[in-house]
């Protein structure tokens, strides 16, 4: 195989067959020096990035949403090209005709997309109710299944924010084939996989793998046409830098107007697309400037990219998040760095377009990163609060060198791995649940097998663990069998037809499982455990309060004998779930991430015997309960850090605040230390750290006087977001979290 | 080695404005001197803190070892850590056993042989000169600039670096004649390698009032980062 496109690049595997892997290993140019080499934005990025924040400006005074298109079908075809300012774009392409137009997606579920247009005061056309009448939704299809159990968890929130009403997500397509291939090379293969499927037997399997690459085939020659519609043919690979990002645009694109998946992530595209880059420089076809130019209008593109939700689904998933999440830098199987130049140019785009939760951008942060881009990252941290970091030197061994992340802190290699997300357990729920004998402790509907309520004064720990561990043994074969039924009625009524097409044919699942309230569930027990805790029951006969009498150690202090628990909880909690078969034989894995659920999960949660109140927000993800430590950030790290990666290959999440000051009194200093405390806590085998440096009463006064702070971004559990789109409840749990100091 | 058992006032596992990279603090409990600004008077009782052996807190320290990088490491700060020098010097001791870089946070206000002893394990020291007169000295701390400056001579001796510190309170020693008397101090020593001014805080204040101690400076302002630029113009 060869194309003209491919003039300059060092040949190798990846010419004969799809492996952008090789393309990438035989052909990137490795960047160890610092960042003195950036270009700031043109004029015409800047005036075209203006005519953008202008428009967010309009949406958020619009409530949230700027305007939809009731009338229209999401997919690939169904709308006419649109542009921000058509003279003036490089990478072209909007998910509907205009710039912050949501479309309407029903084939998740129809009756979330009807109370979505109705919450921004639109209604849905009849045409489309009408369609919709003969078409099953994986909606319907859904609920056609669940069984009563299955309702009544969910209900009670002891399983919850389920992707049983609109796309799954958590899919990344590997939209960089397309820029190296070309669609016509890429649907060849598809086809040759068609005809292999169709020798064998004709079983279930099999006949569902055909149909969806026959799907898989028909979405690429859509993403054909849709590129035509913007005067792009795509059919060949991309010929310079600028198409190479368009194309895989193009690709990303058709994905997000196909899909309203939860998180639809990009990959790990910069250091690919520098080779591209590196090529026209070397070509003398494009400068610095250029190069410069080309990435900031690609991120522009991706900043507006919007799904339409629900005001509940906000309360989940708060800051109207796409999880654009790009991965940065890493290190080869090889050791060498694949931090390039394009590593610090995406970074870059927080400066020339001002800082924004979108694209998710995420470090693949190693020891052996190279000093210049660690510092750079720290620096940009400090100035932007922006990126996340991810323990490469964890994650490479399990996924090897060309994985990406997906939504917050899911790995996967690009193009050979899928996962299907599954959201998340409530602990402390599932506790409390145990306690009252599988009764629900607001309300007491009978949710799980009946048990008498927990019958003394006090709890007892080998009596309490016996109860939780045979409701966990209930609830995660409950869990698994619930996700077997979203996700079959996922692939077979809203499968991923342009993502999947950018898969490997045979490609590996995951099934990912997850857990909230961690910390709020170890301090329970070690206050069951540690000190005495009394229970309190109502008028029925429930236990719904407790009084923790004497002191207990408390999860965020480097104390082994509560962080054991923490541990040991997870650990059980994941071999309990691969007890039960996953659907399409997926592999278990399992999280410890909330978002910002966990405002919502806290307010569906009856006090816990740790001492925390009826409704009061858990901490996120991994963290230790707000203000909790008190032998200082280190020590909370170190805590979090012993939760084994092993068990959650889905990742654990922790985001940590600091206020400048605290990290040192010198700029320089501030980046090393920041530096150093990230390298420490991956050392430790930490996975993941969302960083904030900032005032607690900067975000305070950001609540009272919004118009002064547009673009103030922050880091919450696994992304960004901006802070003005957080509710009013979830601007209040960010402020009540600790911020480190020490001045 | 015999092991002492030493008072301790509490462990911060994140510095980074007290010495060089990230350290672990350790607060001696215990103090000699009765510094007006100070902000932790919990550490000032003999009796208060909690009792740990020397090996423990090497344990604690050694926890954050992935954190000190090349300039990283255990700063031991207080109340006064001179208070209780032989089991300063036993801590030091099992950390630089274990390549740890070691800062003593001091007043200077106590010299002994157990202080000599203990300040051989000592990497750097964050020498804070509270005051430079005698009278100014005595009114604001209950001690003797004297004594620093004796300290000050022994680091010299020892070759020790030194980074000095002072803390700024508006009012009292934000003036152009105290950054010159600091200067003529530092003037004469070889091995200090710093000099860091501190903005006075009143973060402190609820600690007092927890405690039942009348803080004396309530009704000082803070000092902000303008009279700091303003007064190392005059230092340098």
């Amino acid at each position: 195989m060869k194309y003209e496109a491919w003039n300059g690049f060092k040949k190798g595997k990846w010419c004969n067959e799809i492996d952008v892997r090789d393309f990438i290993q035989k052909n990137y140019a490795a960047y160890s020096g610092d960042e003195s080499f950036l270009s700031g934005p043109t004029e015409r990025t800047t005036a075209l990035n203006n005519k953008l924040l202008d428009l967010c400006e309009k949406e958020r005074k619009n409530g949230g949403v700027l305007n939809i298109d009731t009338k229209t079908v999401s997919s690939l075809l169904n709308y006419e090209a649109g542009y921000i300012d058509k003279n003036n774009e490089i990478i072209v392409g909007l998910q509907t005709d205009s710039p912050l137009k949501r479309g309407v997606n029903p084939f998740g579920g129809l009756r979330l997309v009807k109370s979505s247009c109705e919450a921004y005061g639109y209604k849905m056309s009849d045409n489309i109710l009408d369609e919709f009448k003969y078409r099953t939704t994986h909606n319907d299809g859904v609920f056609r299944i669940y069984t009563a159990e299955m309702l009544a968890a969910r209900r009670s929130g002891v399983i919850t924010g389920l992707p049983d009403a609109y796309g799954r997500g958590r899919i990344i397509g590997d939209y960089r084939r397309v820029s190296l291939y070309g669609i016509d090379r890429l649907i060849e293969f598809k086809k040759i996989d068609k005809a292999e499927l169709g020798k064998n037997l004709m079983d279930t399997e099999n006949i569902r793998k055909s149909e969806e690459l026959y799907q898989q085939i028909s979405f690429l020659e859509k993403l054909k046409e849709m590129a035509k519609l913007y005067g792009c043919d795509i059919s060949k690979p991309a010929a310079n830098s600028k198409e190479a990002v368009q194309w895989l645009y193009f690709a990303y694109l058709g994905a997000i107007k196909e899909q309203n998946g939860a998180a639809m992530s990009l990959g790990r595209v910069s250091t690919f697309l520098d080779i591209f880059f590196e090529r026209d420089i070397k070509n003398g076809v494009l400068d610095e400037t250029g190069v410069q130019e080309i990435i900031d209008d690609f991120v522009i593109k991706l900043r507006t990219a919007r799904h339409l939700r629900t005001p509940e689904y906000n309360t989940l998933f708060g800051g109207d998040p796409m999880w654009i999440t790009e991965s940065i830098g890493g290190i080869g199987e090889n050791g060498e760095s694949l931090v390039t130049k394009s590593s610090f140019r995406i970074l870059n785009t927080l400066y020339n377009l001002k800082s924004s939760p979108e694209p998710n951008l995420t470090v693949l942060w190693s020891k052996d990163l190279p000093f210049n881009f660690k510092r750079f990252c720290a620096k940009v941290s400090i100035d932007t609060n922006s990126i996340q970091y991810e323990n490469d030197d964890i994650m490479r061994p399990v996924y090897g060198d060309d994985y990406g992340i997906a939504c917050c802190v899911s790995a996967m290699k690009i193009g050979k791995q899928m996962q299907y997300f599954g959201a998340r357990c409530n602990l402390p729920k599932l506790l409390l649940l145990a306690i009252n004998g599988g009764r629900d402790e607001i309300g007491g509907l009978q949710i799980g097998p009946k048990q008498p309520v927990y019958e003394d004064e006090y709890l007892d720990y080998n009596k309490v663990m016996e109860r939780y561990n045979t409701y966990k043994e209930w609830l995660c074969n409950l869990y698994v069998n619930t996700l077997n039924v979203i996700h079959y009625m996922h692939d077979k009524y809203a499968y991923e037809k342009t993502q999947m097409a950018l898969h490997d044919t045979e490609v590996e699942r995951f099934m990912a499982f997850g857990i909230a309230g961690l910390s709020v569930m170890a301090d329970s027990l070690s206050a069951i455990r540690y000190a005495k805790v009394r229970v309190i029951r109502n008028k029925k006969g429930l236990i719904t309060d407790y009084l923790v009498e004497g002191k207990f150690p408390k999860y965020g202090n480097d104390d082994d004998r509560v962080d054991a628990i923490a541990s040991d909880i997870t650990k059980s909690f994941y071999k309990e779930l691969t007890k039960t078969t996953a659907y399409r034989n997926a592999m278990h894995t399992l999280s410890v991430l909330t978002i910002t659920s966990n405002v919502v999960y806290g307010k569906k949660t009856g006090a816990t015997p740790d001492g925390r109140a009826k409704g009061a927000p858990f901490a996120p993800g991994a963290n230790p309960m707000h203000n909790r430590e008190e032998n200082g950030a280190l020590a909370s790290l170190n805590s979090v850090s012993k939760i084994s990666y092993d068990c959650c290959h889905d990742g654990i999440s922790c985001t940590f605040s600091v206020v400048p000051q605290a990290l040192g009194s010198e700029n320089l200093n501030r980046e090393e230390n920041l530096s150093g405390i990230i390298d420490g806590y991956f050392k430790n085998k930490g996975h993941h750290i969302n960083i904030n440096v900032i005032n607690k009463a900067q975000l305070e006064d950001a609540m009272k006087h919004p118009e002064k702070y547009p673009n103030l971004t922050i880091r919450v559990s696994g992304y960004a977001v901006n802070f003005q789109k957080l509710s009013k409840e979830q601007q209040l749990e960010v402020i009540s979290r600790t911020f480190h100091e020490r001045m | 080695m015999i092991l002492l058992n030493g008072r301790i006032s509490k462990f911060e596992s994140f510095g980074a404005v007290d010495g060089p990279g990230l350290r672990f603090i350790v607060f001696f409990q215990g103090c000699n001197l009765r510094c007006a600004c100070c902000h932790n008077p919990e550490t000032w009782d003999y009796e208060g803190g909690t009792e740990y052996s020397s090996e423990e807190v090497l344990k604690r320290v050694l926890k954050f070892k992935d954190y000190f990088g090349d300039s990283g490491g255990v700063t031991f700060s207080g109340g006064e850590p001179l208070v209780q020098a032989r089991f300063l010097g036993e801590c030091a001791n099992l950390c630089k056993e274990n390549n740890i870089h070691t800062v003593l946070d001091t007043s200077g206000s106590i010299l002994s042989g157990d202080v000599r002893d203990a300040l051989k394990y000592i990497d750097l020291v964050l020498l804070d000169i509270k005051m430079t007169t005698e009278k100014d000295y005595f009114k604001y701390t209950k001690g003797s600039l004297k004594q620093t400056l004796d300290f000050m001579d022994e680091l010299e001796k020892m070759k020790k670096d030194v980074w000095i510190r002072q803390v700024i309170i508006p009012g009292i020693n934000d003036n152009e004649a105290n950054a010159k008397r600091l200067k003529e101090i530092a003037k004469k020593y070889k091995y200090i390698k710093k000099i860091e001014y501190l903005p006075f805080r009143k973060l402190c204040v609820s600690k007092y009032d927890e405690l039942g101690i009348d803080f004396k400076l309530i009704n000082v302002p803070e000092c902000d980062d303008e009279t700091l630029k303003i007064l190392w113009k005059h230092l340098i």
